[in-house]
């Protein structure tokens, strides 16, 4: 991991780069979602859950990638704030709103799978909150950017929020999970090897690399939009001082 | 009088005097705790219930009251860069400027919180750790709040936004004030929570002060 932030950090590759991987990585998405959704769709019901056991192939991935996009928001902002790198910053504008769309689907499909199976659309459990108090770290760093005039300002603030919640988001997950437990522990990431059955488990990981690809892809989208912007602006004050 | 002191004071009188120090924070505390029966309805048993859960979250909403202006004032009348200009280092500057707050406000607020209990219906038995929980929240209150009071110096409605900022970092203390409380009245060991409570707030003050001025630092610059 560590040699491919060094390569990109040029923005120049990383322009060249992104523009053909992007589309590449939304294509490899299009194909393993469309992949894993036919094998779950064709996959038997489960003997208690019924149909519903397929919310899974949607709701799961998102709740990994909710996490995932964090840990990048903060390598992002780590690097944005020590070394300074605009590309950095931009990266790390770009994963924010991605992580709490992931973050408000987990929360939403979960909630359409817990009224058939737990009889409530919502409980008080550990994981559930845990993941509620994620999203609410998202909006917090997005309403901080919004809220400031000044980019370079805004961008600092930002990463410090950033890895603020880096250090308290493992607390808020052991005092929640101290607190209260109802959803089921590791399943797939189990000891001894995944607890789940083969006709689940390879949709499953399908859908969690298309969700990683599609995240790619956005991402990689999102910083191109940036920078482009930041050029634009930066050309708009050229032209106003001249 | 050695300059931290000096600077102590000067913080725990800006703290106290103003917007109305600890009145304006007691006054707010008591009006949430007065709108609490009037939602939920008058029965003692109902409210003896969540008297407790209740007194602790309207000290935590409470504890917002005074952070908007903790930083911003002397943001805006140039002092805060007097301040990063003097000897003591800033990251000390910044804990005690949390620690004013928590004297000037956090420490009455904890006078009131068990007053605010009893009167929903708590045990009077349960007032020493209440006010024991509420004096060691509180400060984990103002160091964390002052991570968001510092954070949102410059933005466009700060007080506004450090609330949503400071909010989910105030989920782990809440949840170990109100575990403690709530195994001290059902009778269970409660010991735990209440010293993860105190970790919970010695952690604030060992690294609050460091995003504090990492962040003061920034708006400075």
């Amino acid at each position: 991991m560590i040699p491919a932030p060094a390569f990109l950090s040029n923005p120049e590759r990383f322009m060249a780069f992104s523009r053909w991987a992007a589309p590449l990585f939304g294509l490899i998405a299009l194909v393993l979602a469309l992949a894993g959704l036919w094998l779950g769709f064709s996959a038997p019901e489960d003997y208690q859950q019924g149909a519903t056991v397929r919310v899974m192939f949607i709701h799961v991935p998102a709740a990994w990638m909710s996490m995932f996009v964090y840990a990048c928001l903060g390598v992002a902002s780590f690097l944005a704030l020590i070394f300074r790198h605009a590309l950095a910053d931009a990266a790390a504008q770009a994963a924010a709103p991605l992580g709490a769309a992931f973050t408000a689907l987990a929360l939403i499909t979960g909630s359409l799978w817990g009224r058939p199976m737990w009889g409530t659309w919502w409980v008080w459990d550990a994981r559930l909150t845990s993941v509620l108090v994620l999203f609410l770290f998202y909006v917090a760093y997005m309403a901080l950017r919004g809220a400031m005039d000044d980019e370079a300002k805004a961008a600092r603030a930002c990463a410090i929020l950033a890895l603020v919640g880096v250090v308290n988001l493992p607390v808020v997950h052991w005092s929640v999970t101290w607190w209260n437990t109802l959803h089921q522990g590791e399943t797939v990431f189990a000891k001894g090897g995944p607890k789940l059955s083969a006709v689940y488990l390879t949709p499953l990981l399908l859908m969690g690399l298309a969700y990683m690809a599609a995240f790619g892809s956005l991402w990689l989208v999102r910083i191109r939009g940036e920078v482009w912007r930041r050029r634009a602006e930066a050309a708009l004050s050229r032209l106003a001082r001249a | 009088m050695s300059p931290a002191l000096e600077l102590l004071k000067r913080e725990t009188g800006l703290a106290w005097g103003r917007g109305g120090g600890p009145l304006v924070s007691v006054g707010f505390y008591a009006g949430v705790a007065t709108l609490l029966p009037l939602a939920t309805g008058p029965e003692p048993a109902r409210l003896a219930a969540i008297a407790p859960g209740a007194a602790w979250t309207g000290l935590a909403l409470a504890a917002l009251l005074g952070l908007d202006r903790l930083f911003e004032r002397d943001y805006e009348d140039g002092a805060l860069e007097l301040l990063a200009l003097s000897r003591l280092p800033l990251e000390f500057t910044c804990a005690l400027k949390c620690l004013g707050q928590w004297l000037a406000t956090g420490a009455p607020l904890a006078l009131a919180a068990p007053v605010a209990a009893i009167a929903l219906g708590a045990s009077p038995a349960l007032a020493p750790l209440i006010l024991a929980c509420a004096l060691v929240g509180g400060i984990a209150f103002a160091f964390t709040g002052g991570i968001g009071a510092s954070l949102s110096l410059g933005a466009r409605r700060g007080g506004l936004l450090t609330a949503v900022i400071v909010l989910p970092l105030f989920v782990p203390p809440v949840i170990f004030g109100g575990g403690a409380l709530d195994a001290f009245a059902g009778h269970l060991p409660w010991r735990a929570a209440f010293a993860l409570l105190g970790a919970y707030a010695a952690a604030a003050i060992a690294l609050g002060p460091l995003a504090m001025a990492a962040a003061c630092r920034n708006a400075l610059s």
